[in-house]
């Protein structure tokens, strides 16, 4: 468990991150949401211990984050990089054992974290001659290659191919299966959605909402419902409970207030005739995200 | 792998990461072709002008110079040529004629000449032979110098250009590849596990070890050089003052590394790596100048030999000339390590403030900050 409590970090002039809370839980991969300059790469290196905060502390397991701790971190900062000159294999086995590892399970790991990534086959070329999609498996490579008992990820799909996203995907899912708390951004909401077991908004360095992705629909939107039937269905706006409708013919969408509400439009609507489709309709990340900032 | 089996790593020593980082520094540049080519050429420099200076030393081959009759004795007295001897004055002139000779050397028929001897050149009067056979008065030195003044010239030449050369690729290595990590942002993984001061140190420490190891190299192949090519009496001279180089360089290498990889760590692409190290290039050239160009001004010298900066070229010129005592450079080294020391403190503070500054150059104020 990693709780970042009360954290304030300024340059200069400028707040950049204000009282900034949130915990992410074991085995819960945990996605980092916020616009550019949010504040999400601030608060990530403030977690490793790479910028020292105002105020405020990080927690694990209920006791502060010492220097000694950062080892079991696996971190991969949003700029990518890694030696240019330096050949995969022995790049990773250089932070492995920068990270404590003895040299024989330095190896071991780098080998069997190449092979899981689809790139044991280029272990021996140097960093800079690998596609821009292989050094972003190697550089996830290298957050991973230590046996970390967290992991810290800023915007680790970026630049990734469907295919490379599948792979990584399965990776920190299988961290995550293990125990093992996952902390990640992205601005591609899709994944966020599909991956994240909990969801942390941050906006302008304020945590804005922090929760399950089911949690926060219910907080931040209305309940949308959406119907077909047989007859026209402009009748719904009359129907009490229901604040608003977009109709089309034998189609709507409709918010509800109560969800009382949705019901009592279903039945009538089945008193009325055939009913093909009566659906509830879970706002995307996006719109959450959206409603969260503005 | 659960929570449960997960293998404990147990975090590196402040020794180890250390260790590790100078690991990776002089692996990273004994695979660099430039590396390879410049150390090569440095080498191949050093070894040349230790077989010229040889091959310029041994090459006292006697003057060849005919003599007739009573000139023999006379020319043999000398002991500096290798003489000819010719029946008559005639063969005599011939020989210098066709250029088997220097000159000739013949009897003087005029009973007030004190030699009672004749020099016969071709076109011009041979000065090596008249001063060899002419009777020079006797020279009495009060304060003979232990080295004459070009040889001291040259080796404050050879000792400026390998202390300037080695401290400026090393230099430039250290300040590309602070530059180069800040660039690429691997600087984040690394800070992430270790200290920002065992980064450094091992930054700094490998590449010194690459320069020392450089150096020592030169010496050596100096050195054997000079015993193979037989010029033992300089060997005898110059040893003490290359070993004395080695210790100073080490120090002094180490307090330059770490103005470099301080003042590089100011900025964060490798265009703007030249600007930034200059003054530091700048320290490096200034007192390398005065030496040469102050090499037989004691005073100067004996000032030069105390600043850090110009130590390492100083003192080893000062031993070389004798003129330092024997506890002059052990005073001298500690000034340098005192002051190696203290750079280091403000460097490795300039270097943490620094790291994680990307974009416009950081200013040496916000970089000094605590």
């Amino acid at each position: 468990m990693l709780d970042i409590k009360s954290v304030n970090k300024r340059y200069g002039t400028r707040q950049v991150l204000t009282d900034v809370s949130f915990s992410v839980g074991d085995g819960r991969m945990t996605g980092f949401v916020g616009a550019n300059g949010a504040g999400k790469t601030t608060t990530m290196r403030i977690i490793l211990g790479v910028l020292s905060p105002d105020s405020g502390t990080v927690l694990i397991d209920g006791a502060p984050v010492t220097a000694n701790d950062r080892r079991r971190f696996g971190y991969m900062p949003e700029e990518r990089g890694l030696y240019p000159k330096m050949k995969v294999a022995e790049h990773l086995v250089y932070l492995a054992r920068l990270h404590g590892l003895d040299p024989a399970s330095a190896r071991r790991n780098t080998s069997d974290l190449l092979e899981r990534l689809d790139l044991d086959a280029r272990a021996g070329d140097t960093v800079e001659s690998l596609s821009l999609g292989n050094q972003q498996r190697a550089q996830i490579a290298a957050a991973l290659v230590h046996d970390p008992e967290f992991l810290v990820l800023d915007e680790p799909f970026s630049g990734l191919d469907p295919l490379a996203v599948e792979a990584v995907t399965g990776v920190l899912a299988g961290y995550a299966a293990q125990g093992a708390p996952v902390l990640f951004s992205s601005h591609q909401l899709d994944i966020v959605e599909r991956l994240c077991d909990d969801l942390v908004i941050i906006a302008d360095g304020k945590v804005r909402a922090n929760g399950s992705p089911e949690t926060l629909r219910k907080q931040h939107s209305r309940e949308r419902f959406e119907i077909r039937t047989a007859g026209d269905v402009g009748w719904i706006r009359e129907v009490p409970g229901v604040s608003s409708v977009d109709f089309d013919g034998d189609y709507a969408v409709f918010e509800c207030v109560t969800d009382a509400a949705s019901q009592a439009v279903l039945q009538r609507a089945i008193t009325l005739g055939a009913v093909y489709s009566f659906s509830q309709l879970r706002p995307s990340l996006a719109t959450i995200f959206k409603e969260v900032i503005s | 792998m659960s929570n449960a089996t997960r293998p404990v790593h147990t975090a590196p020593t402040f020794m180890q990461g250390v260790w590790l980082v100078s690991n990776r520094e002089i692996t990273a540049r004994v695979r660099s072709k430039a590396f390879l080519i410049a150390t090569g050429i440095l080498l191949l420099i050093s070894m040349a002008s230790v077989i010229v200076g040889g091959i310029l030393s041994q090459n006292t081959t006697l003057t060849k110079v005919a003599a007739v009759g009573t000139a023999i004795s006379v020319v043999e007295q000398a002991d500096a040529f290798d003489i000819v001897e010719t029946d008559t004055i005639a063969d005599a002139e011939a020989l210098v004629s066709d250029g088997t000779v220097e000159a000739a050397v013949v009897p003087f028929a005029r009973a007030d000449s004190v030699l009672g001897i004749t020099v016969i050149a071709e076109s011009s009067a041979p000065s090596e032979v008249l001063s060899a056979l002419s009777v020079s008065p006797n020279v009495r030195i009060l304060d003979p110098a232990k080295q004459d003044g070009f040889l001291a010239y040259l080796v404050a030449i050879g000792f400026g250009i390998i202390f300037l050369m080695s401290a400026t690729t090393f230099g430039a290595t250290i300040a590309q590849s602070v530059v180069e990590e800040k660039q690429t942002r691997i600087v984040e993984i690394l800070m992430s596990t270790i200290s920002v001061r065992a980064l450094l140190a091992g930054k700094v420490l490998g590449n010194s070890l690459m320069a020392f190891a450089q150096i020592v190299s030169i010496g050596l192949l100096v050195s054997i050089g000079l015993a193979v090519t037989g010029q033992r009496v300089l060997l005898a001279d110059v040893g003490p003052a290359i070993v004395w180089f080695a210790v100073f360089f080490a120090f002094g290498f180490v307090l330059l590394a770490a103005l470099y990889a301080a003042t590089a760590s100011m900025v964060s692409r490798q265009e703007d790596v030249g600007s930034a190290t200059s003054p530091v290039l700048f320290l490096v050239m200034v007192p390398y100048f005065l030496v040469i160009f102050f090499n037989d001004n004691p005073l100067v010298l004996a000032i030069m030999s105390y600043v850090p900066f110009s130590a390492p070229v100083g003192m080893p010129v000062r031993i070389f000339l004798g003129e330092a005592e024997w506890w002059e450079p052990v005073l001298s080294l500690v000034v340098l390590a005192l002051s190696t020391m203290l750079v280091i403190v403000i460097g490795s503070r300039i270097y943490s403030n620094a790291l994680l500054r990307m974009g416009a150059r950081v200013s040496l104020r916000d970089a000094l900050k605590r």
